[in-house]
């Protein structure tokens, strides 16, 4: 089954790799012209097309690209002439690594959350939680970060509001100026995975199995723990794999407002540059890791239900 | 007791020469604290000596407009951070422009102009070296410049370096120009920031390394997130620069860049929201300032485009607009009112003649009526890339011009791509001039019949004539009547709505010394901060 | 005269049964939309008439201020909410649809079905939804019904890996098999047996959703797109004003206050829904 997945994975990689070069063909304008920009003239333009041998048709130029991508070359750089491998190397490290810090304080944090409420469900705990889980999740990012600068940064100083870094800087330096968006993030997928934590196991408590446990006069929190959980393990593995895929790939916004070098700057950058060679590599990163985190959750899903690995 | 008095005395001095104090202030508060004029005028002198350069420091400079496309390649350049990198920091000019806009002495040491203004004689300075040691000969300034020239040149300063027929070496120190055609402001083309000068050879990748003759050598360059720099101990000017380090900080979200400031991350930035800058200049380790350049916001019409090839349906919807409602709104009165024509207020040959048109619904209703028609329907395409608040200021328009029976519709288009798509290309659209050192390069690039970036397709017999004889004439006063008849006919005829010359408003730590005089040619003082400024 | 007397006695009914915070959820939403449709009388001043100077403080003329234009704030968010809770319910109501269609049938058909759907659903998810919104529409232009259509599109791929994930659980159980053997149509296993056994996950999901694409707007609108102007819509409002809040003006608040009042009164009433459908009874 895991060598069918890796297989479909590869052919997904395929299929967005043909998108993304042709919407960014569809996309008006291109490298020369976003270069040039407001000074650009039909002369200049024309020259520089030649030059980046942007005059090839599409499917030669696709062509091209993709047989050095399978040879291990992800090419240079259209509008800085750097390769691009180490480029969106180190950026994708950086996304990685606030990633990893976010999901680290947001995940556990939203699992114990989520069955909290379920367990005091109708409560004043669940409703506290569940309205601050709410006002969270409705406000916009930049908005969250703004307040968040704005408090622990201009208000109390405790933390730098730029998450801006040199290469060589401490690690521990590092984990500082990024405390801020990697709480900022947390707060925004929490509320998510929270929720739906709760609604699986309540969804559960139906169950007639549970029914008969709690007949039976198993305790609550006995009951939600063992017997509750593990049947909710599959949808909130889901939900906890979408968010771990989105904050990764879905930070660019976070990454605008703190200033950080991670990889979906470089891709808005990248996108509005028409810089095609970096879009695509960064495009098939955001695409690979998505299909990684997809298999991982459903083999988990798997393990957690025995009918499913025993398919029909 | 003395002692406290004397402390805060020197301090309230320090102000005055900041210009934070009144003298006469100053001398009412000291004679309170009990110290004699004389002794007081004498402290006012040490405070004064305070401002001769204090050298050392690092400076960080939160720049707008980085792009991890970026690159240190001279033909490229295209907004705050790499501009300021390479032509602020890492490399020089023959010809520099000083706080006043003149052309100044830069790698060239002197120059002279034949009697056409068509041949160009420059001296070159000696003894000048590159970063890497290499003495900078000729050679390097010819391939310099010739590689913005020629068929296959990709340059954003193609067009400036067109008039140039010839460049030759004559001799190990001086360069001749001969011009296609007489320019009396010749010396000023090569001031511009994509003519720098490099090492011969340079090209491609290796423009990332920054080799150049400027006051800082590149420590560090990352596309679109910081550039750092290290003072040029064997700078060519004396005693300069003043910092030891600088470092560009890309920031673009200017939210973001102002919470940079406040906290102490940056020293100096740019751009600020002019809707919050009230708010920044409460903050007493901030000081705010503003300059009144060329950069200006206009609306350009196709004028061989119905309905716009009717002087008259332009004349109503000139009218139609309130530019101080938008100069008050948008630019929260950071800026002077535009009045149809692209000649700054703070340019040599500005004309103060041309009476303010000013918000008028009948009048544009009465000119409606001249073209025959009795209201207008017209499509105004708006983007935020054309200038930040590209579309309030469209959506304002709307507002205005419908009480003169003209409906606007704003067509809110992608920011992507709008210099390529809908900038000359749409019959009307929002757009943004950073203006030109001189009166000839703004009319020859954007108002001369069949220029590149002739945005509003405007042809005018008589103004082009002008704009040639212009060029050529070395007598001031003629020169100025031609330059005041040329703005007259664009504010009457042409095609552009100019709604205002915004003002920069930029912002750095209060302990930094802001120059009496901050050049209005860019932001950051001219770009030259690195250069110029010190810390007090 | 019946057909006007049952569902209001239907209602009332239904808001007898309904616990206190179903009831304040019920009158936010109700709230709003009633707000929303008539803008144009509650509304104090037009939807882009200026009235006043830059970010004014409340007072008598303007009651909540003014925003980055000088307009009515207030005005701006009663017509705010036309706009807003059209798009986002048609974008939500179309995404839920598609999803929860084709996820149904990827569960209960399997084989090369589930394979295709998935794999495409798989390559659109794989492709960052902000940039791969922010290349479509900036290819289609950002007219209101393809900014509904392209968030649906892109948002429905979401609700299918639920609703695709959920019901593989129930196509497993028993009574689907039963079904199966009496010989019942796909449409109808799909109707009768999935849907009310996946409906809880997925009407959390619908209340969370349906903010979603509030946000979405609001951060196409911070990436540089968003909808045509003088339209106000509350995503672009918080951007619009954002630059106030470091300064401790609250201004961009109100519209943000306002999304979320009205995510909070959707999901009060999910919450209630979901209560009801999963047969819990109250005491637990």
């Amino acid at each position: 089954m895991v060598g069918q997945r890796l297989l479909f994975g590869a052919i997904t990689l395929l299929a967005v790799s043909i998108i993304i070069a042709s919407s960014v063909e569809l996309l008006p304008g291109d490298v020369a012209t976003a270069i040039l920009g407001q000074a650009a003239t039909p002369e200049t333009v024309a020259a520089l097309r030649k030059q980046l041998g942007l005059d090839l048709p599409f499917y030669q130029r696709y062509g091209e690209w993709l047989w050095n991508f399978l040879q291990g070359d992800m090419g240079i750089s259209l509008t800085n002439e750097r390769p691009v491998a180490p480029q969106v190397g180190e950026r994708f490290a950086n996304t990685l690594l606030l990633a990893a810090l976010a999901a680290a304080v947001a995940v556990p944090l939203s699992l114990a959350l989520g069955i909290l409420a379920a367990i005091y469900r109708g409560g004043w705990f669940d409703k506290l939680i569940s309205s601050s889980t709410l006002i969270a999740i409705s406000t916009p990012e930049f908005l969250v970060g703004y307040i968040v600068i704005a408090i622990f940064a201009v208000e109390l100083g405790w933390f730098p509001p730029l998450a801006t870094l040199r290469h060589d800087i401490s690690f521990l330096e590092r984990i500082y100026v990024m405390l801020l968006p990697c709480i900022t993030l947390a707060l925004v997928v929490m509320a998510h995975m929270m929720r739906l934590t709760r609604a699986a196991i309540i969804n559960l408590l139906a169950s007639p199995y549970i029914e008969m446990a709690r007949l039976k006069g198993v305790g609550t929190a006995r009951l939600i723990v063992y017997h509750a959980l593990p049947n909710a393990l599959s949808p909130i593995i889901t939900v906890i794999v979408l968010n771990l895929a989105y904050l990764i790939v879905g930070v660019v916004v976070v990454e605008v407002v703190f200033v950080y070098p991670g990889l979906g700057q470089l891709l808005v950058d990248s996108v509005s540059a028409r810089n095609l060679p970096v879009v695509q590599a960064s495009c098939l990163i955001f695409a690979g890791t998505y299909v990684s985190l997809n298999l991982l959750a459903d083999i988990f899903s798997a393990l957690a239900n025995p009918r499913l690995r025993h398919p029909r | 007791m003395f002692n406290t008095s004397k402390q805060s005395l020197q301090q309230l001095s320090d102000l005055v020469v900041r210009g934070k104090l009144s003298r006469r202030d100053f001398m009412t508060r000291a004679v309170a604290l009990g110290v004699s004029t004389l002794a007081a005028e004498h402290m006012l002198t040490t405070s004064a000596l305070a401002q001769t350069p204090k050298v050392g420091g690092l400076l960080r400079v939160g720049a707008p407009s980085a792009s991890t496309d970026d690159t240190l390649d001279p033909a490229t350049l295209d907004d705050s951070f790499d501009i300021l990198s390479c032509y602020g920091m890492l490399r020089n000019n023959l010809v520099d422009i000083d706080e006043r806009s003149t052309p100044v002495p830069g790698l060239a040491e002197s120059w002279e102009a034949s009697s056409d203004v068509a041949t160009w004689t420059f001296k070159l300075r000696r003894g000048v070296e590159f970063h890497n040691g290499k003495t900078l000969t000729v050679d390097d300034v010819i391939d310099s410049l010739n590689y913005h020239r020629g068929e296959e040149s990709a340059s954003s300063a193609k067009n400036l370096v067109d008039q140039i027929e010839e460049i030759r070496a004559d001799g190990k120190d001086t360069i001749v120009f001969k011009l296609k055609d007489g320019n009396a402001d010749f010396p000023v083309v090569l001031s511009s920031y994509q003519l720098l000068i490099f090492p011969e050879g340079t090209r491609g990748a290796e423009f990332d390394k920054g080799i150049g003759t400027g006051p800082y050598s590149l420590q560090y360059w990352e596309p679109g997130v910081r550039m750092e720099g290290k003072r040029n101990p064997n700078y060519y000017r004396e005693g300069k620069p003043h910092f030891d380090e600088v470092h560009v900080i890309g920031i673009n979200d200017v939210v973001s860049r102002t919470a940079a400031l406040q906290t102490g991350q940056v020293d100096i930035m740019s751009r600020c929201d002019v809707k919050t800058v009230h708010l920044l200049e409460r903050n007493p380790n901030v000081q705010v300032f503003q300059v009144t350049g060329t950069k200006h916001y206009t609306a350009p019409m196709h004028v061989d485009t119905a309905p716009f090839d009717d002087v008259h349906v332009r004349k109503a919807i000139k009218y139609g607009v309130d530019r101080q409602a938008i100069l008050d709104t948008i630019l929260l009165g950071y800026g002077v009112l535009g009045n149809d024509q692209p000649i700054a207020p703070t340019m040599r040959f500005h004309n103060p003649d041309i009476p303010q048109t000013q918000y008028d619904p009948d009048r544009a209703r009465h000119h409606l009526k001249q073209a025959g028609l009795s209201s207008l329907d017209v499509n105004l395409a708006a983007a935020d890339a054309a200038f930040a608040g590209a579309v309030d200021t469209a959506v304002l328009f709307q507002e205005h011009a419908s009480k003169a029976g003209i409906n606007i519709t704003v067509d809110r288009v992608s920011e992507d791509g709008y210099w390529n798509d809908i900038w000359l290309v749409r019959p009307w659209c929002m757009c943004f001039w950073a203006g030109r050192p001189t009166e000839d390069l703004m009319f020859s690039s954007a108002y001369e019949a069949g220029a590149d970036w002739n945005d509003t397709r405007w042809a005018n017999p008589r103004f082009n004539d002008l704009l040639v004889a212009a060029r050529k004439e070395l007598d001031e006063n003629k020169r100025r009547e031609m330059y005041y008849e040329m703005q007259q006919l664009c504010h009457d005829d042409g095609g552009a709505v100019i709604f205002t010359f915004a003002a920069d408003v930029q912002a750095a730590s209060a302990d930094l010394h802001k120059p009496d005089q901050v050049a209005s040619n860019w932001e950051f003082d001219g770009h030259k901060v690195a250069e110029r400024w010190w810390w007090s | 005269m019946n057909a006007l007397v049952a569902p209001v006695s239907a209602f009332g009914s239904l808001w007898r049964s309904a616990p206190v915070s179903a009831k304040v959820g019920i009158v936010i939403v109700f709230l709003w939309i009633f707000i929303g449709l008539f803008a144009g009388v509650i509304a104090p001043y037009g939807e882009t008439e200026v009235v006043g100077s830059v970010w004014q403080e409340w007072s008598a003329e303007t009651m909540l201020g003014t925003d980055q234009l000088g307009r009515d704030l207030l005005t701006r968010i009663i017509y705010g909410a036309r706009n807003t809770i059209f798009i986002a319910l048609l974008t939500t109501v179309l995404s839920f649809f598609i999803g929860i269609t084709s996820g149904f049938m990827a569960a209960a058909l399997g084989g090369w079905t589930d394979q295709l759907l998935s794999r495409i659903v798989d390559i659109l998810l794989s492709i960052p939804i902000l940039i791969f919104s922010l290349m479509l529409l900036s290819v289609l232009g950002t007219s209101v019904p393809v900014l509904i259509i392209v968030l649906a599109m892109l948002d429905s791929t979401r609700v299918f890996r639920l609703a695709r994930s959920v019901s593989m659980d129930i196509v497993v159980m028993d009574y689907v098999e039963v079904a199966r053997l009496r010989g019942e149509k796909l449409w109808w296993i799909m109707r009768r047996e999935i849907l009310p056994n996946a409906v809880a996950p997925l009407i959390a999901e619908f209340g969370l959703r349906f903010c979603f694409v509030f946000l979405l707007i609001s951060a196409l609108s911070f990436l540089g797109l968003g909808l045509q102007p003088p339209t106000a819509d509350w995503g672009s409002m918080v951007r619009e004003n954002a630059g106030a809040i470091s300064f401790g003006i609250l201004t961009p608040l109100i519209p943000a206050l306002a999304i979320a009042s009205l995510t909070i009164g959707v999901n009060l009433v999910v919450d209630w829904m979901l209560h009801k459908t999963s047969g819990l009874r109250d005491e637990v």
